[in-house]
This record gives C-alpha cells, sequence and structure tokens, in this order.
C-alpha cells in the first residue's frame, strides 16, 4: 500500500492484545454470567460506536439515525426468533395458531408478506446485513449526491429514525408496537435465555466486534481511509482532484449502518427482546457520545467509551436515578468543550509517547494521525 | 383553501379541521421562527430549543398559580403577563447560554448540536427536579375558555383564536425587527457577510448573543402558547423538536417567509390526514413527505443567497 499506512503499528498490535485479553480472558473470570450479560449489551452499542468513528470521525458526516439501523438489525433478528418461538404448538390457545402472540391480540389473522422471509435462518442473516445497507444506500446516494452534509444529514438522519420510531409504535400489529417484539426464546432451538447461552453469546459478540474494529482498521489505513480524511479536511480540492466523493461517503455510511446492524441483533440475540426505545433519536444521540467519549478519531476508543459510559449509566442509575441525566447532559458539554477527542485523545497526549519508547518504534508520520488536525466541522 | 364554505357537515369538518391544524401550525410557527433566527444567523443548531419553550410553558404556569393565590382579581388578564414573562426567563436564559456555551463553539456546527443536546438532558432533568415528573395544567380564565359558534355547525375555540392572534403579532414584529429596525438591519449583513459586516463596525458577538437570545425568547412565548393546547411534562418539547427543525430546513433556513410557509404546509398536511388516517401514520406521511422532498430540494422552499 504505496499511499497507506501500516495495518497496525507495534503499539495498535499492543493495544488489540490488551482488548482482546480484557474482553475475552479477564471480563469472562472476573464478573459473574449476569454481570457478563451486561457487558456484552454494552458491547453491541460498540459496534454503533465504531461505525461513527468511520462515519463522523473519519468521514465527517455526523448520523444521528444510527439507531435506526441498530433497530433494523435488532427487529430482523427478533422477527427470525419470534417466528420460531411461535410455532403451531407454542401458540395453540390463539385464535390462530402459528403467527405471533402479538398479531393474534390485534386480530391479524394471517402472517403479514413481509414476516414470511424470516421463517428462514439463512434469510435472516442476509437481511440483518441488506436492509440497513439498501437504506443507507437510499439516505446516502439521495444526500451525498446532492453535496447535502453537516447539519442538514444530521437533521435528516435523525427525522428518519423519529419516522421509523413512530410507524412501529404505530403499526402494532405488525410490530409489536411500543412494547416491541418480546418473548424470545430459542435460535434454531437453542435456549438463548440460559447463563450458559449467555455466556457463548457474550465470545460470538466480542469475536464479530474484533472482526469489525479490524476491518475498520483495514478501511482506515488503506488508501480510502486517506481519501476520506482528505475529504473531511477540505471536501473541495478532493472533489477537484478527480475523486467522487459522494461515493466514498456513501460507502463509509453504509459499513457504519452495516456496523449497527450487527450489533443490533447481537443485541437482540443477547437481551432477548427488541423495541422502539433503541430506534429512536434519543438513543441515536445517546450513542454518538460513546463514539464521542471514547475519542472520535479512535476505534479502540470507541469500544472502552461505549463500556465506560454504559458503566456509569448503570451504576448512578442504581444509585442515584435522578442524577444520571445531569451526568449525561455534563458528559456531552464536557467532551465538546473540554476533550473534543476524548479518552483516546488523552491517552495519546499522556501515555502514548512512553509506550512507543518502550516498545522502540519509530513515531507515526504526523500525516498519518487523523487527529492531528482539528475537524473541518 | 377550503374547498368552497357550504354550511354541510362535510364543510364544518374541514374548516374545523383546518382550525385545529392552524392551532399546530402557529405553536410550530412560534418555535421554528426562534430556530429559524438562531440557524439562520449563527448556523447553530439548538437541540435544546424544545426545553426553552417548555420553560416558558412552566413560567406561565407558576404565573397563573400566583395570580390564583395571590391576585384572584386580576386572573382574566394572567396570560397577557405570563407572555411577558416566559419571554423575559427564556431570553435571559439564552444569553446566558450563549454567554457560557455556544460563543466557543461557532463554526463548529456538529458539536455545538451535542453540547446543546446535552444542556436539553440536563434542563430536562432540572425540570423534573423542580417541578415533579407529571405533567402540569394551567387553568384558562373562564372568557378563554368559550368558543365562538361561527354558524350552527362550526365551532371555534376562542384559546385557539387567541394563539393564532399571538402568533400573528408576533411573527409581524420579528419581521418587523428583521426588516426594517437598525437591528435587523446589523444581523443580516451578518447573515450575508460576517467578515465584511464586522471590518464596517457591526460587533458582531454582540448581535450573535442577541439574537440567540431573541430566539429563545420567542420559544418561551411558543411555550405560553403551548400551555393552552397541551399539558406541560419535562419531555414535552423533546417531542417538539424535530417537527421544527424539518420545518426550518424545509423552509429554507435563511428566509422567514419560508419557515412561515412550510410551517403551515406541514401542519396543514398533518392535521387533514389526521382525519383520515390514525395520527401515528399522518404523521409518518407527513415526515417522509418532507424528507422527501428534501432529497429532491435540499437548499429549501425558499433559499436566500449566502457567501459562506
Amino acid at each position: 500500500m504505496p499511499n497507506g499506512t501500516t495495518f497496525l503499528t507495534r503499539s495498535g498490535w499492543l493495544n488489540l492484545a490488551i482488548l482482546a485479553i480484557f474482553l475475552l480472558v479477564v471480563l469472562p473470570l472476573v464478573v459473574d454470567p449476569f454481570r457478563l450479560n451486561l457487558v456484552g449489551k454494552y458491547l453491541t452499542y460498540a459496534f454503533v460506536a465504531l461505525g461513527l468513528v468511520m462515519c463522523w470521525g473519519y468521514g465527517g458526516i455526523l448520523s444521528l439515525g444510527q439507531g435506526c439501523f441498530f433497530g433494523l438489525g435488532g427487529y430482523c433478528m427478533a422477527m427470525y426468533l419470534k417466528l420460531e418461538a411461535s410455532s403451531i404448538e407454542n401458540t395453540k390457545i390463539q385464535s390462530t395458531p402459528g403467527i405471533p402472540d402479538f398479531m393474534d391480540w390485534n386480530q391479524i389473522t394471517a402472517l403479514p408478506a413481509f414476516w414470511v422471509p424470516f421463517k428462514s435462518f439463512p434469510l435472516t442473516i442476509i437481511a440483518i446485513l441488506i436492509l440497513p445497507t439498501i437504506l443507507a444506500f437510499v439516505i446516502g446516494a439521495a444526500m451525498f449526491k446532492r453535496r447535502v452534509g453537516g447539519v442538514y444529514f444530521a437533521i435528516i438522519t435523525q427525522a428518519i429514525s423519529s419516522i421509523l420510531t413512530i410507524l412501529i409504535v404505530g403499526q402494532q400489529g405488525y410490530t409489536g408496537g411500543v412494547n416491541g417484539i418480546t418473548d424470545l426464546r430459542t435460535l434454531n432451538g437453542w435456549d438463548i435465555r440460559s447463563d450458559h447461552a449467555h455466556t457463548i453469546l457474550y465470545f460470538v459478540c466480542v469475536i464479530l466486534l474484533i472482526a469489525c474494529l479490524l476491518l475498520a482498521q483495514y478501511v482506515t489505513c488503506s488508501k480510502l481511509g486517506r481519501i476520506l480524511v482528505a475529504m473531511r479536511e477540505k471536501e473541495d480540492r478532493v472533489r477537484f482532484s478527480g475523486y467522487s466523493v459522494a461515493n466514498f461517503k456513501i460507502f463509509i455510511f453504509c459499513l457504519a449502518a452495516v456496523f449497527a446492524a450487527i450489533g443490533g441483533a447481537m443485541f437482540t440475540l443477547q437481551v432477548g427482546f427488541m423495541s422502539p426505545t433503541f430506534v429512536g433519536i434519543v438513543p441515536s444521540i445517546e450513542m454518538v457520545i460513546y463514539a464521542a467519549v471514547g475519542g472520535r478519531f479512535s476505534l479502540f476508543g470507541a469500544i472502552y467509551g461505549t463500556l465506560l459510559v454504559n458503566f456509569a449509566k448503570t451504576s448512578f442509575s442504581e444509585s442515584f436515578p435522578e442524577l444520571w441525566l445531569f451526568g449525561l447532559g455534563a458528559l456531552f458539554i464536557g467532551v465538546v468543550m473540554l476533550f473534543p477527542n476524548g479518552l483516546a485523545g488523552i491517552y495519546r497526549s499522556t501515555l502514548d509517547p512512553y509506550v512507543k519508547r518502550l516498545l522502540g518504534s519509530t513515531p507515526r508520520p504526523k500525516s498519518a494521525d487523523p487527529s492531528v488536525s482539528q475537524p473541518a466541522e | 383553501m377550503l374547498g368552497g364554505y357550504t354550511f354541510t357537515d362535510l364543510g364544518s369538518i374541514f374548516v374545523m379541521q383546518g382550525f385545529a391544524g392552524l392551532i399546530l401550525f402557529s405553536v410550530f410557527v412560534l418555535m421554528a421562527l426562534g430556530l429559524a433566527i438562531i440557524f439562520g444567523q449563527m448556523g447553530v443548531i439548538n437541540m435544546a430549543h424544545g426545553e426553552f419553550m417548555i420553560l416558558g410553558a412552566y413560567v406561565t404556569y407558576l404565573t397563573s398559580t400566583f395570580f390564583q393565590a395571590h391576585l384572584p382579581g386580576l386572573f382574566s388578564i394572567y396570560f397577557f403577563v405570563a407572555i411577558v414573562l416566559a419571554f423575559i426567563a427564556s431570553g435571559i436564559m439564552g444569553l446566558i447560554v450563549e454567554y457560557v456555551l455556544i460563543r466557543h463553539l461557532y463554526n463548529r456546527p456538529l458539536d455545538t448540536l451535542l453540547a446543546t443536546w446535552g444542556l436539553s438532558l440536563i434542563l430536562q432533568q432540572a425540570y423534573r427536579t423542580i417541578f415533579g415528573a407529571r405533567e402540569v395544567g394551567v387553568e384558562l380564565p373562564q372568557w378563554m375558555l368559550g368558543s365562538w359558534h361561527a354558524t350552527e355547525s362550526i365551532e371555534i375555540p376562542i384559546n385557539g383564536m387567541i394563539i393564532m392572534a399571538l402568533t400573528i403579532l408576533i411573527t409581524i414584529g420579528v419581521g418587523f425587527l428583521m426588516y426594517k429596525s437598525r437591528w435587523g438591519k446589523n444581523v443580516r449583513a451578518v447573515v450575508q457577510n460576517r467578515a465584511i459586516a464586522g471590518a464596517v463596525g457591526i460587533d458582531t458577538e454582540k448581535v450573535d448573543r442577541y439574537t440567540f437570545g431573541i430566539g429563545c425568547g420567542i420559544a418561551g412565548i411558543a411555550g405560553a402558547a403551548f400551555t393552552m393546547i397541551g399539558s406541560t411534562g419535562p419531555t414535552s418539547g423533546q417531542l417538539y423538536i424535530v417537527n421544527a427543525f424539518l420545518i426550518v430546513v424545509f423552509g429554507g433556513a435563511q428566509s422567514l417567509l419560508g419557515t412561515i410557509a412550510s410551517a403551515f404546509t406541514i401542519s396543514q398536511t398533518q392535521s387533514t390526514l389526521e382525519f383520515f388516517l390514525s395520527g401515528s401514520m399522518a404523521a409518518v406521511i407527513t415526515l417522509l413527505a418532507v424528507v422527501g422532498l428534501l432529497m429532491l430540494r435540499p437548499q429549501g422552499l425558499f433559499t436566500l443567497k449566502v457567501r459562506r
């Protein structure tokens, strides 16, 4: 890769090893299965945060509608699990056996057509990956081809996630309404509610997360990643150099959407339900803060940031529920005003030089570091 | 617009439904006016705008309880006092927020968006701590409660007419301020070319601060109007923020006329559709239509040429 940087520097490999050991060895040994399941739930948000680092940090596109893709992935998985849970034997007390219970309560007598593909597991997996990509492509193509960006894009994506929430809540018979799709039991006959299953799903989640991290790392250090950074800094100059700016933006937005959808699907599997509360504006913006706390230019930071914010949220909500919103609000303001580069920025300026010296590697050339210059926005 | 002003039932339904849309339109316009001024002038996305509105609503609530307890004789005019107080409270709050927060984040619109979102969370929790999580409603004076029987079958509530009159008054006031006053001239100069406006001696920072204050103050008035059609809770503002932003963007960010036109289109579409479909589907179709149109015409309905 003549124009790129190395895939991972020595300290990058060290970070990866630390993350992998922390998530795969330390946490499963230290915490009990209930807490581990909770960490697994947090990690599903980290998929979204990874996507946001890609499209917001590197691409300069802030999407406030990632909850929409998270929800799509989650709902696809939930629909499959719900159909499996609503087999004829399980639902024989209903007036129409074989359809999900909430449909029966809403006087729907046949399975709606868009539910039918979710009877098959492979089709569900394909839907989880393809549906968000199509949606992101349509939104991206419509917006970026017309050179709409910045706050306009943020507002439109926010509106789209709001539309999806209203739609899900309103169409109770087809989507389970405000309660969401609940009471999910098995995946291909395997009980997903036991502690054992939760532990296995946790490991699956971590491995998928690390795979996504490596994919994202591959993208950022390729020529494509360099173009993204260039575009964020001086879009016109990249355009005049002959690159199709819109296509790069569409690509990175689709990638972020797919990450979010994988996170959503893993969320449904680990938590056992999906509801519109994870789709709307509030969760979408909250997911942005995960990436911001971790550092909007740092893939590793996104994961740690997500864990930290969610850990703080859970412990605050348990002991001082009224203080949490104050804390979260202050976090938004503090990160923006005082630490625009988040945890990763603090790490880079304090610990990183020592680590690098210890490893004996030369510091990376300045131009390769995406956080050196302030974002153009 | 009403398809023939007949005295049949259908005609009455159209009139009343149209009027219901107009009340929604009034609240939307009042909210969007403040947002449009702030966004058009400074490029600042104020996600806490709904909370400024709710501040106005709570001030109105406090004024009404104060009048009930201490000045029952003047209760019939409390609303007008409340409007002024709501404007002042939200406006001062806006000035403080601009000074402490927004001022440091100019030229970073996405960061402003996140910071003001954080502010909105803090304000929501503050309202919840101070006023409780339950929604509060104001008691209207007797003369505002009735409705005007235009014909035998058409009834128009008086408080709706008051909100409309208020909206028209505020809109004219803002129009006057922006297009006839010296201050408005300064604002428009800053919108069109900030650097040159500064070079000819306009104190752009001061213009920014007062614009933000006035925008927030108008949100406060929107809140006062809001108490007449709904009850006030800590998170009521959040329900309106997406619509208000879409109105501003759809109208074309720098155009007051566009804001009014798009608020009218969106509120009328929604209330007309609500008659035929369920409320949620009406909202979905309206929002989808707006988003679709914005994808085709991203600059909005009306645009102003601005040098960036």
